[in-house]
Order: C-alpha cells, then structure tokens, then sequence
C-alpha cells in the first residue's frame, strides 16, 4: 500500500453512512474503520487522547467482529460519554474458530464546548458489510445507521 | 434521468400509485414487490431502494407482497419505508425490518391556543423548551432510573408513566397500543441496553428528531378534524423520536444473534442485514420479546417529553393543562413489528407485520383504536421534515386490503447528509426559515444543515399519493412555527 493512500473514503448513501477502509494488516483496516465511523460524527482531531480504554472482542467471523468493535464505541459513548479518535489494534487472531481482537482506543469525554457534532451514528449494521484481503492490502466495507 | 427512466420499465404498472416490481426481477423471490409511487416520486427512486424491495420478498413466509411506501428510500437490508408480513407459522421475525430505533414514532397534542397567542413569544417558548427537555448528540436526562424502575417500563410502558406523575390516564387511551404492547421479555434486555437505556429517558436524541409547534393551517375533513379536536388557527405541538440507546443496543445484540440463526435454520440472505429467524424459535421471539421492552420504553421517553412540554406551557401562560386543552391527539410507531388479524384471500390469518418507516393506518370500527375514534378511524400522523408541513390522516378500510393497514410515515430522504452538509450550512437554513417565519433551536448549527428541508422529498407529494391511493385519508395540514431539532 503506497504511504500516501486514504486511510478511509466515504461511499454514497441518501439515509446512513457507508464507508471504505483500507489497511497494510487486518489490524489496520480495522483502526481506520474505527477512524471513518467517528469521523462521520465528529472532526476526530478536536479529540484529545487523554483517556486510553482497552476492548477485547471475540466473533465467529470478520463480519460480526466488525460489527461488535464498531458497536462497541457507540456503547461507550452513550454508557460513559467517552468518544475517540486513536485506535491501535494490536492483534487481531484466529483461535479455535473464534476471531479475536484486542485493542487500546484513546479519546475523551464529550465536552460540549469543544466538540461539535456533526451527526450521531445509532448503529453498526451488516449492510454490504466486507471485510476482505486483497494482493496487498485489507479492504473494508461498512455502512452505518444515522 | 435515464438511470430512473430505467426504473419504471422495470416495473409493471399497477395504477397510476402502484407499480409492481416483478418476481423475476431477482431470483428468489417468494412475491412480488408492490412500490406506491407517483410517477414523479419513482423518478426519484434509487435502484438501490428497488434491490432492497426484492430482497425482502426472498425471506420464508412473507405474504402478498414486499412493499414500500411513497415516502421510501434506501435503508439497510430493508428500505426504510418498507411494510412486509410474514405468516404467524411459516414466516419470520427480522430485527432488520424493524430498525434500530425500536418504535420511533410521533406524537400530537392539541391546545386551545391559537397561533396569535403563541407566534410571538415563539423564542422564549421554544428557549425554554429546549433547556426543559434535553436534545444532541450525547444528551443526558435529568431524570435517573433504576433496574428495577427498568424493568417496570419496559413491561408496563405509558402505565408507568402516568402511575408516576408523567401524565393522564386518558393520554394512555391516545395512544396506539395504549402505550404499552403485551409480550415483553425484560431477560432478553442485556446490561449493555440498560447501562445506554438509564441515563437517556425523556430526551428527543439527535438526527431528524425534533419537538415542534405548530398550528392548523388547513382542515381538509371536519368530521375527522372535529373527532380528532383539531381546528384551524389552533396550536399543536408535534414530538417525534423512539427508545434511544435502549433500543439501538437492543436491535444490535439481537441482530448479531439472527445472523447466526439464519445459519443454523438455512434461511439464505441475499444481504446479512435481512438476518431472521422462524417465528417460533427461541431466537425470534427472545428478539422480539426484547423489541417490546424497547417499544414501551420509546413510548414512556414520549409521554416524559410531553410532560415536560405541558410544564413549559402551563408555567408560560400561566394556565393548567385542562385550561390549555393540552390533550393527546394521538402516539403513532413507525418503526415496530407487530402480530396482527388480517384477511388474506378471504381467510382471517395472523401475521408479523413488519413497518419500519412506515406508520399503522388502521379503518373506522377497528377494536384497536381509540372508542373516540372509532367512527373516523386511527390518526394517522405524518411529520414533515424540518420548517415543512406535517399531516394528520385518518386510516381506511382500503389500507387493510392495500397495505395491511399501513401508511407512510413522512417526508423521505432524497439528498445524503454528506451531501446536505456540505451544500448547506445550519446558520444559514435557520436565516432562511426565519424568513418564513419559523424559528428554530439547535445545540449546534451543523446538525441544522444535515436535516435542511431540501434533502428531503415534499411531504405533500407522499401525503397526496396515500391520500390518492386511499390507504389513509388527509384531515389537516400543520405548519411549523418553531422546532427544537434533536
């Protein structure tokens, strides 16, 4: 993958937000997709990464992992008003038949003086979900529900 | 324009609002798709809303047709706007033809105020408003409830409201299903819904959610109108949003546990969010007894916004509510399965229906509407987008043979919010509006500018096509005079 490739673009949708992702590792693709779904809400720069949290998921497939880690977020954020914009997955592996992941994100709680939303994402969905390798890259495809 | 000159050849004509999407559009398909579309409003149609129409007629049991309504768009898995039954013993239960905001919906109170009385104070009312009723993204309630006090909403809905203070017992009778449906299974509820559920009840959310006052502009039907309390000049206030967080993590747990069922039950999913299973599985009714609980929660954070509305008024004029004639018109669902009696081919059958953007429309002498209502039908109530005209209808017998007794639910998406938002921007649309004289508040602008009424279709043109097809009939038009946009 050249150095200077999106991390992420947004794909046409009149209702919800779809989006691509796109990583060297599976462990990539899944930060950006992180990236892509908070980025739709909010300009992720005006989120200090003064809070770490770790997550670990374990799903039967790539496409119900995808599903919990963006869930997952959207739980936190209402649960503990947390929001984030740096994600590091550290492995993503393969284990008895079950995909599992684990991750520290770092964000903040919402301070309504500096952080301006855009929009609120309600929900990961299946929708056209893909998660899938190419030659040299790992592409994903997501759509979420606004 | 050829791209949706490509869509009507598709499709085979039924009438001038009917166009039928044929079996083999796609393979697979158990019936036909029925689209209740004006030719201009299939103009507008995406082949992606298309795709999602037949997609949903490839799932087991699913009865006469898949149909969309004139307000459709595309969704996920299913189209919002989507109406489609599925037979009580063969058929299944899908979150995806719900949505994740478990029983969004809209409600109408009456006052008797008229828009002079209101129009100019409009900005201190909707100021207060907005600081009594908590709105955007990350909004806490300053109401806390407990597990136990959980429990008993989900179970009870709008009883619990009104046993606790948050209203009337007649506002129960108002409302569809009187605000509480049979069936919750408050186990299936995980503690990561109750954990988003405790902090956000009595708050409107974000998104196209909003409060608004309005008045009578038109009344089309006086008999409908007269039943209803509506008359022209007079001040109503429209509150439109659903179960919150509760509902979302709700759809979303059971949604991941369908993907697996429709696995284990060999049901094929032409998308993975069409995920279902048999309705009599465990893995059905466990979501669907979780969907009720969600249900009368949306229906209480409702009653509680309205409550607190009625505050604001009652404090403002210095007035009681019964002075202010501030009642219940009436709580429709939009998004909600349901178990219904409907005749098909002659024979009374039961069967899930599945609305998710769509409203119920049911006809005069129904058993379940409202006894004041009996003789009119069930209000049907369509919210415009933001600084356009909402509507009240009234069902008819039509919808039952039509639509299973649905009919749509508002104006309909036409431009992406990335789009809106980079077209528009929110101080700008609430100049504009102020022109008109609407006012509106927001916690930030930029959420003004992802509901601009431009992105959507014009709830006239999907109101006069139920209105034509008579799966519901007009009795007023409403116009805004000031919103607080969630």
């Amino acid at each position: 993958m050249p150095a200077d490739m999106k991390k992420y673009e947004y794909l046409n949708h009149t209702a919800d937000a779809k989006f691509l992702a796109y990583g060297k590792t599976l462990e990539e693709a899944f930060e950006n997709a992180a990236l892509a779904m908070f980025n739709v809400m909010i300009n992720t720069n005006t989120i200090s990464p003064i809070k770490s949290v770790n997550i670990e998921l374990s799903a039967q497939d790539l496409d119900t992992l995808l599903f919990d880690w963006l869930s997952e977020f959207l739980f936190l954020m209402d649960a503990e008003n947390l929001i984030f914009g740096e994600f590091k997955v550290h492995k993503i592996k393969q284990e008895e038949g079950q995909f599992q992941l684990n991750a520290t994100v770092y964000g903040e709680k919402i301070d309504h003086s500096k952080h301006m939303f855009d929009t609120e994402v309600k929900a990961a969905t299946y929708n056209d979900i893909q998660v899938k390798q190419l030659a040299d890259m790992w592409v994903i495809q997501a759509t979420v529900d606004i | 324009m050829s791209e949706n000159n490509s869509i009507s050849v598709q499709l085979n004509k039924i009438n001038d609002n009917t166009w039928e999407v044929p079996q083999g559009y796609r393979p697979g398909m158990r019936v036909p798709g029925r689209l209740f579309l004006s030719f201009p409003l299939l103009e507008m149609l995406e082949q992606g809303t298309l795709d999602q129409v037949a997609n949903v007629a490839t799932l087991p049991g699913i009865q006469k047709y898949s149909m969309a309504m004139p307000d459709a768009h595309l969704g996920y898995g299913f189209p919002i706007g989507g109406v489609a039954a599925f037979d009580r013993e063969e058929g299944v239960i899908s979150p995806g033809g719900v949505g994740f905001d478990i029983n969004c919906g809209v409600r109408l109170i009456r006052s008797n105020l008229l828009e002079s009385d209101v129009r100019p104070y409009i900005k201190d009312i909707l100021e207060k408003l907005f600081h009594a009723i908590p709105s955007g993204v990350g909004s806490k309630s300053r109401l806390r409830v407990n597990d136990d006090q959980l429990d008993d909403i989900f179970i009870n809905g709008s009883n619990w409201a009104v046993e606790n203070g948050y209203g009337i017992p007649e506002d129960i009778e108002k409302c569809e299903s009187q605000g509480m449906m049979e069936g919750a299974l408050v186990k299936q509820v995980s503690t990561k819904a109750r954990q988003r559920g405790r902090p956000q009840l009595g708050t409107l959310g974000s998104g196209n959610h909003f409060l608004e006052i309005q008045y009578v502009a038109e009344v089309y039907d006086r008999k409908a109108a007269d039943a209803f309390g509506l008359y022209e000049g007079q001040v109503t206030c429209m509150i439109h949003c659903g179960s919150r967080g509760a509902g979302h993590q709700i759809c979303t747990d059971h949604l991941r546990n369908l993907t697996q069922a429709a696995q284990k039950y060999n049901i094929y999913l032409p998308d993975k969010q069409l995920a279902c299973a048999p309705t009599d599985s465990s893995e059905a009714q466990n979501y669907f007894g979780a969907m009720v609980c969600a249900a009368n929660y949306a229906w209480v954070n409702r009653q509680i916004i309205m409550h607190w509305a009625r505050g604001v008024f009652q404090d403002f004029f210095k007035q009681d509510i019964d002075e202010l004639g501030m009642n219940l018109v009436y709580d429709v669902a939009h998004n909600v399965a349901k178990l219904e009696e409907h005749r098909i081919e002659n024979k009374k059958k039961e069967i899930y229906v599945h609305r998710k953007g769509a409203t119920r429309a049911f006809p005069p002498m129904h058993p379940d509407i409202p006894q004041a209502y009996r003789k009119v039908g069930q209000p049907v109530l369509i919210p415009g987008s933001m600084g356009t005209a909402s509507y009240v209808l009234h069902g008819t017998y039509d919808s039952m043979d039509i639509s299973f007794g649905s009919a749509c639910h508002g104006a309909g998406r036409v431009m992406s919010r990335a789009h809106a938002k980079h077209e528009f921007r929110g101080e700008q649309i609430q100049r504009e509006l102020s022109e008109k004289g609407i006012s509106v508040r927001a916690t930030q602008p930029a959420l003004i500018a992802e509901e601009a009424p431009e992105v959507y279709k014009s709830s006239s043109d999907v109101v006069d096509v139920v209105h034509n097809l008579g799966i519901a009939r007009k009795v007023a038009r409403l116009m805004p005079i000031g919103v607080v946009k969630g």
